[in-house]
């Protein structure tokens, strides 16, 4: 089943003295439990399609669909709730909130959500579990490691129990070992929870890992494997 | 939850927030105490007027008012004493005969008012006996004895013992001349006060004038507490109606007889709040420039919240309760402050001797006691919290106006 659909998608940027084509003519379809890479040169258009998916952006021109639902038929304030029941954000700087705890940025969306304190409790101490930081809870982000950041970070995103999850060059302020442990810890909730991930980057050691590799080159799908 | 980041936020920088909660603190402390020196003097002011010489409350008789002559007095004094004394409220009354006349010395001469008194009923209404600074307040039983203020024995060079003459007018219209022997010299905090009223015993005025020793054009009402003023008059205009229709008598309360007092109080109020929103508006340029740094440093993690789905309300909601525990955390340590520096000065005082007489000169005591009212500490906090509200609009504009998929990515 489809859980992600564009059609004809096109994003241009007119700022500039030409205009710019950041997608053009994106027809992508994500199945629900994929393990997507969109991956590419800088500057191809992974991170608006990721936004423009994510309905962090509005197209020029085509449509994004989440199960049937077409986001272009929101208003502003429904996108922003449809974002925050719908889909997880992993940000490549990592974006918690220095504050707060590991443990109260997890629990941060939920509680935007509305979610009651002990589902809160008990969610977060799961999700905290499966990223491996059952016993860094109470750590202040400061205090951990840039890897153990973006596992915060992932669990956050599904803190939310999100459609599918949206992550924007989630390791590329990462060393190799911490590539390795978050894209082990990604994988293993896409198998064992059929978890959706879409990510971009282009980091070959992560691209071998993608169970799909969707290629863009100036804003259009050159290849999908 | 948002309170508590908004809490744990306003802690980020801790030296930029502890430096704008100072000038905040700093802030109202200056205009609180400000404002509380400024009505302590106001007060006294009034305070002294009416423990001196004004009281809360006289009554006269109507054509006195216009016109200070001997033959507009008051009927039944006695009477009416007495009703006044029974009335709830009223400490102490008095029974006067005042005569405007000339003062005379070897030197010079001036204006003054003879205020014929009864000593001991006197210092019932009024501390003038408190006030003598050589000489004494009408110790012996002798005749024509006098107390006059410093100011008047300094310009008619006199001194405890010597000879006052004093020309008045008579019953019959003629000019009566006496000679009074100063026993006393007294000193306000009034210099216009002290150069102008003389004291002497009632029956020696009587008699200066030709009137009867009973004979009375004012009588002085002291209350047990200056708020009780409105509602004591109202009760001696009731008790006194026929006669005030008649046009024998007026009730007038220290406000009609000095309305420069309570205006002067009032304007004194006025222009000090006026200081303290003036402080607190420029306060909050300070918030807004603090808030809006803070917002600016924060692009990406706003970005995020948006990105996640935080809704602008609450996005705004955090900006500015974050603004608000800022601009409170500084309200209440410059409030406690405040409350604290007035509470010390104002049981101490403040001697302000060095620049005394010009302040005598305008009623002022050279002694000043800070005071105001607890209901100035609600609203002065009230009015912190409309600062801090009308201080986050801008910054949390400002955030509501990101882009989220630019504001993730924004470089620090």
């Amino acid at each position: 089943m489809s859980i992600i659909r564009t059609v004809g998608l096109n994003k241009i940027y007119d700022g500039a003295a030409v205009p710019v084509h950041a997608t053009n003519d994106v027809n992508l379809s994500i199945e629900v439990g994929e393990f997507t890479a969109l991956v590419g040169p800088s500057g191809c258009g992974k991170t608006t399609l990721l936004n423009l998916i994510g309905g962090l952006d509005t197209p020029t021109s085509g449509e994004v669909f989440v199960e049937n639902t077409n986001l272009s038929s929101f208003s502003g304030k429904e996108l922003i709730d449809f974002r925050l029941k719908n889909i997880g954000f992993v940000f490549q700087a990592y974006n918690l909130i220095p504050v707060l705890s590991a443990r109260e940025n997890v629990e941060f969306i939920m509680h935007l959500q509305g979610t009651d304190k002990v589902e809160r409790k008990s969610r977060v101490e799961e999700l905290l579990l499966k990223v491996g930081l059952k016993d860094k809870m109470d750590q202040r982000p400061s205090a951990l490691s840039g890897g153990e950041q973006q596992r915060v970070a992932v669990a956050r995103a599904l803190a939310s129990k999100p459609k599918f999850v949206l992550a924007d060059e989630p390791t590329a302020n990462l060393d190799s070992a911490a590539t390795k442990n978050l894209l082990d810890i990604m994988l293993k909730l896409n198998e064992d929870d059929n978890i959706t991930f879409v990510f971009s980057t282009h980091d070959s050691r992560v691209m071998k890992r993608a169970r799909r590799l969707v290629t863009l080159d100036d804003g259009k799908v050159i290849s999908d494997e | 939850m948002i309170f508590s980041i908004a809490w744990k936020n306003v802690w980020r920088n801790k030296l930029r927030s502890l430096i704008i909660i100072l000038s905040i603190s700093l802030g109202l402390l200056g205009g609180i105490f400000y404002l509380a020196f400024a009505n302590g003097m106001a007060q006294q002011q009034i305070n002294t007027s009416i423990k001196t010489f004004i009281t809360n409350i006289k009554l006269h008789n109507p054509n006195y008012l216009i016109n200070h002559e001997i033959i507009y007095t008051i009927a039944n004094p006695e009477e009416k004493l007495k009703i006044i004394k029974a009335t709830d409220g009223v400490k102490a009354s008095t029974l006067r005969l005042i005569s405007p006349g000339m003062a005379s010395s070897a030197i010079t001469g001036t204006g003054i008012f003879l205020n014929g008194i009864y000593p001991k009923e006197e210092i019932n209404v009024s501390d003038i006996n408190t006030k003598i600074i050589k000489g004494s307040y009408f110790e012996s039983e002798l005749k024509n004895q006098a107390l006059i203020g410093e100011k008047l024995a300094n310009k008619l060079n006199i001194k405890v013992k010597s000879k006052l003459v004093v020309t008045i007018q008579n019953a019959a219209g003629d000019i009566s001349y006496g000679a009074f022997r100063v026993v006393g010299i007294y000193k306000t905090d009034h210099s216009a006060f002290d150069q102008l009223q003389v004291f002497v015993r009632k029956k020696d005025l009587s008699k200066l004038i030709g009137v009867d020793e009973s004979t009375v054009n004012e009588i002085s009402v002291l209350l047990t507490h200056n708020n009780l003023t409105k509602s004591v008059k109202e009760k001696l205009k009731s008790d006194f109606a026929d006669e005030i229709e008649s046009e024998q008598v007026i009730v007038r309360s220290w406000d009609d007889i000095q309305p420069i007092l309570k205006m002067l109080n009032e304007m004194t109020i006025q222009f000090s709040m006026i200081f303290v929103i003036i402080i607190l508006v420029a306060l909050s340029f300070g918030i807004i420039n603090t808030m809006l740094m803070a917002i600016m440093e924060r692009v990406r993690e706003i970005g995020m919240l948006m990105a996640i789905g935080m809704n602008k309300l609450k996005l705004f909601l955090m900006i500015l309760l974050e603004t608000v525990f800022l601009s409170i955390t500084g309200g209440v340590i410059g409030l406690s402050l405040s409350f604290i520096v007035i509470e010390i000065t104002g049981n101490s005082g403040i001697d302000l001797s060095i620049v005394g007489e010009g302040l005598n000169s305008m009623g002022y005591s050279s002694f000043v006691y800070p005071e105001i009212d607890n209901y100035y500490y609600l609203l002065i906090g009230l009015l912190v919290v409309v600062t801090a509200l009308f201080a986050s609009v801008l910054p949390a504009r400002k955030a509501l106006k990101f882009n989220p998929a630019e504001a993730v990515r924004h470089d620090v």
